[in-house]
């Protein structure tokens, strides 16, 4: 791989999981806020995008009564530009399960489940058989704890988590009204705790090479290291691990093909952010951190200069206009006006006023709308209309 | 119930049960926020989101409907940006609806048109996106039409369809844009389990789901002098159709509403409560006939418990879900189809009508009778029994039309023949009346005492609750009767479909061991429902329900078998409960359908 003094490359993720026996034994035998406590410590927040506090999660669980609990991994990766979890569990599926099984001691579960996105089936084989190479050792072991794969059927909006519920259980993929939030009900009502695929590849870092280790990378707020979907005008796609807190201008210095016009970070639901904006953008949690700082769920799509940010935009609307579940007016209706407004004000049927009603109903989207999908269409809307109006317009 | 905490509304303390919904608590303290898909009858979905309040601290508002107030939250209900939200949302749901108001069923009555006056929508900020959309307007069923382009997604009557009756003939379908309110495979209305209720119609707050209106057809044979129209009103329709004419919910207007009738241009103005005490006279005995063949006969083909035939709402339900059960349903034919068989022959005959010319209209509280009168098998007077099926709402909109001042009107009569009723008749209107009715009849046909109830009010089956269920133990019967010494007559009553569903699983498993069961389709029995005025509510049922038992207390008969009209037409054309005239006017019999 190769080495570049800006960016600070880790490889925690795809090494080494053969060890996963060994951690997993060593970790069920420590006490339950032990492992809490060493998850609160490390800052690990959530890999999915929206940055909650993982071992704040699990403890939120954990303190919940109840005979049943589950723990589930989110696997439905449906935003564009992210191909990291199908990474992860085609390369080190025992560290998800081993740090589902953990969480599952952790907080009192016995059920686990993956949600794994419909266009994943061709993972389910290889999957259950690492699935039931794990079962048979928590056997071995005296853990109960089963797991068990539930196929989405391609909705986007099934990655939010409540709605992920509602599938499986068998209903329509809606999001739910929260609260109650999953920690206390989620899956059939009972305390759940769901995490992303990468968010537990993580804790299986912590807890294997401890908190400090993970706490050490990164800068404050934004602990770690991250997995980054590249994409886009780039002359090296990939996955890559780095740390969390890189300053934009070095991560397009390094991935960019040095055209880069715009990079939209965190994919549809992310922000999209122009050149002059590089060198003040750093790419973490939100926290008092100098200049912007963008949370992603580690997609990065790179724009060259022959790229119309009118169709980029045009592009992300059609898929939330075509996502978003239908229930909420904001979403349902608001996409469509989006999406049809900067239509018109291209082809000139409305005038270049009409982007400013238009980002006004993003705003209103993004204050009303019933879940993440309807409340992000402004990040990516906002962000390429405010910094290439000039490419909206007739 | 949790611990009372502070909370602020605008700035004003109030005090509050913890976990209240911030839309509850300001209510109690009168302060309005606008709602959509809030219906106090269904669970809270939130997803309208016109009901969004600011909550200090937090950049997202939240939905009222579905926030429950914490300790100390400093609410707002009107702050810029609530009102610019709200504002935004209405006019998204506008741009989505076609609001072609003046050529809608619902103008006047709809809860969208009231929040775009309210709020003064008059901008034309977003783009019209009905021309884009492949709007269908249903109209296949003879009872609802469902009109795609007015619906504004905020699913009341999937959840009524699903909550209160358990049928789920509505469901959501496909996602964003394209997201729609239809049936199974997008079947028509008339293909698909749908019981005819009506009542996603009275939770709809649109003109998305209405009733298949026959005002015009009414009208035309009013006016046309060949014909001779005779019309009937069901008990429920006399607690509830004031509502529409400016009264207090729960007002009775008996006598005004057959003066107006008069003065639409009705031939004939007669009352399904005579119906509803010959239904009693037919079905009272076909129970005790039931039970005779059961515990003397030993009879293995009766079936036991016998449960009512008036909903025909619950009458599709069962041919739907139950098919195999058919049998259990009293062969007794609803009180409008009784009434419509008996105009077309008993009462042809006494005024000497000849029966083609006779136009045969009933008022109902329902939708499903719309259904039921289209049903093949209702032409046993060899006409069509009953012609057309006006709701409630349908009688107020043409006494409107009529220019009628209905508060002005003085009371009038029923005409007589099929005019006449008892308290019996009146309480068919509410859930357990049927019961009570017959109750009152069959235990004084067995004993020849009235039943053991303080003034013939038989409270345990009274009230709101879904399924309430009461016994009567028969002691020193008549001597006909002997073999009900002793036997302790278990019943119960249902009401809501979801409800039904309840009493069928426990009979079918063996779990309960009723003798008789009286299911209505509506909450709260046939003042609930899908024909009555909107909007409903379990307090505006309550109202209702306590004008239904005013009236039975105000009658001087009570008891079906003491209606004088019911002893003449037994006495001149009947000769008897079950015979063979009963048989042929009087019973039907059910089909049984599939669930798709």
């Amino acid at each position: 791989m190769e080495t570049n003094h800006q960016l600070k490359r880790a490889d925690f993720i795809f090494k080494n999981e053969n060890d996963w026996k060994d951690v997993l034994k060593k970790n069920i035998n420590r006490p339950p806020h032990e492992l809490i406590n060493e998850l609160i410590s490390s800052e690990l927040k959530g890999r999915g995008g929206a940055g909650f506090p993982t071992g704040l999660k699990w403890k939120l669980s954990a303190e919940v009564k109840s005979d049943i609990k589950y723990v589930i991994c989110n696997a439905d990766e449906g935003e564009p530009g992210t191909f990291k979890d199908r990474e992860i569990l085609s390369l080190v599926p025992f560290k998800v399960l081993t740090a589902m099984a953990i969480c599952g001691y952790v907080v009192g579960a016995k059920e686990g489940y993956i949600y794994l996105r419909g266009e994943y089936f061709f993972l389910k084989p290889e999957l259950n058989k690492a699935i039931s190479e794990f079962e048979h050792y928590c056997k071995e072991i005296n853990l109960d704890f089963t797991i068990r794969i539930f196929m989405g059927s391609g909705a986007y909006i099934c990655g939010e988590e409540t709605a992920l519920f509602e599938s499986m259980e068998g209903k329509r993929g809606e999001p739910r009204n929260k609260p109650p939030y999953p920690a206390i009900s989620g899956y059939m009502n009972k305390p759940t705790v769901i995490n992303n695929v990468e968010t537990l590849a993580h804790a299986y870092t912590i807890f294997t090479y401890g908190a400090k280790r993970f706490y050490d990378l990164g800068v404050q707020y934004s602990r770690g290291t991250k997995l980054f979907s590249v994409s886009g005008d780039t002359p090296k796609p990939g996955i890559y691990e780095l740390e969390l807190g890189m300053s934009l201008s070095d991560f397009v210095n390094d991935f960019g093909d040095g055209d880069t016009k715009a990079v939209q970070v965190g994919g549809a639901s992310g922000f999209l952010v122009p050149r002059k904006r590089f060198a003040e953008t750093t790419i973490g949690y939100e926290g008092k951190l100098i200049g912007i700082s963008l949370p992603t769920g580690g997609s990065m799509m790179l724009f060259n200069s022959s790229r119309s940010m009118f169709n980029v935009l045009d592009n992300y609307l059609e898929f939330f206009r075509e996502e978003s579940c239908g229930q909420c007016t904001p979403c349902r209706v608001g996409c469509q006006q989006l999406l049809k407004g900067i239509k018109a004000v291209k082809t000139g049927e409305k005038n270049a006023q009409h982007l400013d009603k238009l980002l006004r109903l993003a705003e209103t989207m993004q204050f009303t709308a019933k879940c993440g999908l309807g409340q992000s269409v402004a990040n990516s809307f906002s962000s390429i209309v405010e910094n290439f109006r000039e490419e909206m317009i007739y | 119930m949790g611990k009372n905490i502070k909370i602020t509304i605008n700035g004003e303390v109030v005090e509050i049960n913890e976990g209240t919904s911030i839309l509850d608590a300001a209510h109690q303290v009168g302060v309005i926020i606008p709602t959509l898909c809030y219906h106090k009858d269904l669970c809270v979905a939130g997803n309208c989101r016109v009901c969004v309040v600011e909550v200090a601290g937090q950049k997202r508002l939240s939905p009222s409907c579905a926030t429950p107030c914490e300790d100390g939250m400093e609410i707002y209900t009107n702050s810029v940006k609530v009102r610019n939200s709200r504002k935004h949302i209405i006019e998204l749901l506008l741009s989505e609806h076609n609001a072609d108001c003046t050529r809608c069923y619902k103008n006047g009555k709809c809860e969208l048109q009231k929040l775009a006056s309210d709020y003064k929508v008059m901008t034309d900020d977003f783009i019209p996106l009905v021309p884009f959309k492949h709007y269908t307007i249903d109209m296949f069923s003879p009872s609802i039409i469902k009109d795609d382009s007015k619906c504004i997604r905020c699913q009341r009557c999937v959840r009524t369809c699903a909550e209160l009756q358990g049928v789920n003939a509505l469901t959501v379908a496909y996602k964003g844009d394209q997201m729609k309110i239809t049936t199974f495979f997008e079947k028509a209305m008339n293909e698909v389990v749908c019981t005819n209720c009506g009542q996603c119609i009275i939770h709809c707050p649109t003109g998305a789901l209405v009733e298949r209106n026959y005002i015009e057809e009414v009208w035309a044979a009013i006016t046309d002098k060949t014909k001779h129209v005779i019309v009937q009103t069901a008990p429920a329709v006399r607690v509830a159709l004031g509502e529409e004419l400016g009264f207090e919910v729960g007002t009775r207007i008996t006598g005004k509403m057959v003066a107006a009738l008069k003065r639409l241009g009705f031939d004939t103005v007669m009352d399904t409560d005579f119906s509803a005490d010959l239904t009693i006279m037919e079905e009272g005995t076909e129970f005790l006939s039931r039970l005779k063949r059961a515990l003397v006969d030993h009879d293995p083909e009766v079936k036991l418990p016998m449960a009512t035939s008036c909903s025909p709402g619950w009458i599709k339900y069962i041919e739907h879900m139950y098919p195999d059960y058919l049998g259990h349903l009293s062969t007794c034919k609803s009180p409008q189809q009784m009434f419509g068989a008996l105009a077309k022959t008993y009462y042809a005959q006494a005024r000497n009508l000849q029966p083609e010319n006779i136009v045969s209209v009933s008022i109902m509280p329902c939708t499903a009778k719309k259904f039921e009168a289209n049903r093949p098998e209702m032409h046993d007077s060899g006409y069509r029994d009953v012609d057309y099926v006006l709701t409630t709402r349908e009688l107020a909109i043409m006494i409107k039309q009529a220019g009628i001042d209905f508060m002005k009107l003085n009371d009038m009569k029923f005409d007589r023949l099929m005019g006449e009723s008892t308290g019996a008749g009146v309480i068919f209107g509410a859930t357990g009346g049927v019961m009570e009715a017959a109750l009152r009849t069959a235990y004084e046909l067995v004993t020849g005492r009235e039943v053991p109830f303080e003034g013939l009010n038989i409270l345990p089956v009274r009230g709101m609750e879904g399924v309430k269920e009461a016994s009567v133990l028969i002691e020193n019967p008549l001597k006909e009767w002997a073999f009900l010494n002793g036997v302790t007559l278990k019943c119960v009553i249902a009401h809501g479909l979801v409800n039904a569903k309840k009493v069928m699983d426990s009979v079918i498993s063996g779990e309960a061991n009723y003798h008789f069961i009286e299911i209505m389709a509506c909450p709260g029995g046939c003042l609930g429902g899908g024909g009555q005025p909107i909007p409903t509510s379990p307090e505006i049922r309550a109202k209702r329900a306590a004008a239904i038992y005013a009236e039975d207390a105000g009658m001087p008969l009570r008891k079906s078998h003491l209606n004088p009209e019911v002893l003449k037409i037994y006495n001149d054309f009947l000769i008897k409960p079950l015979g063979e005239k009963s048989h042929h006017l009087l019973h039907t019999s059910y089909t049984a359908r599939k669930r798709y």
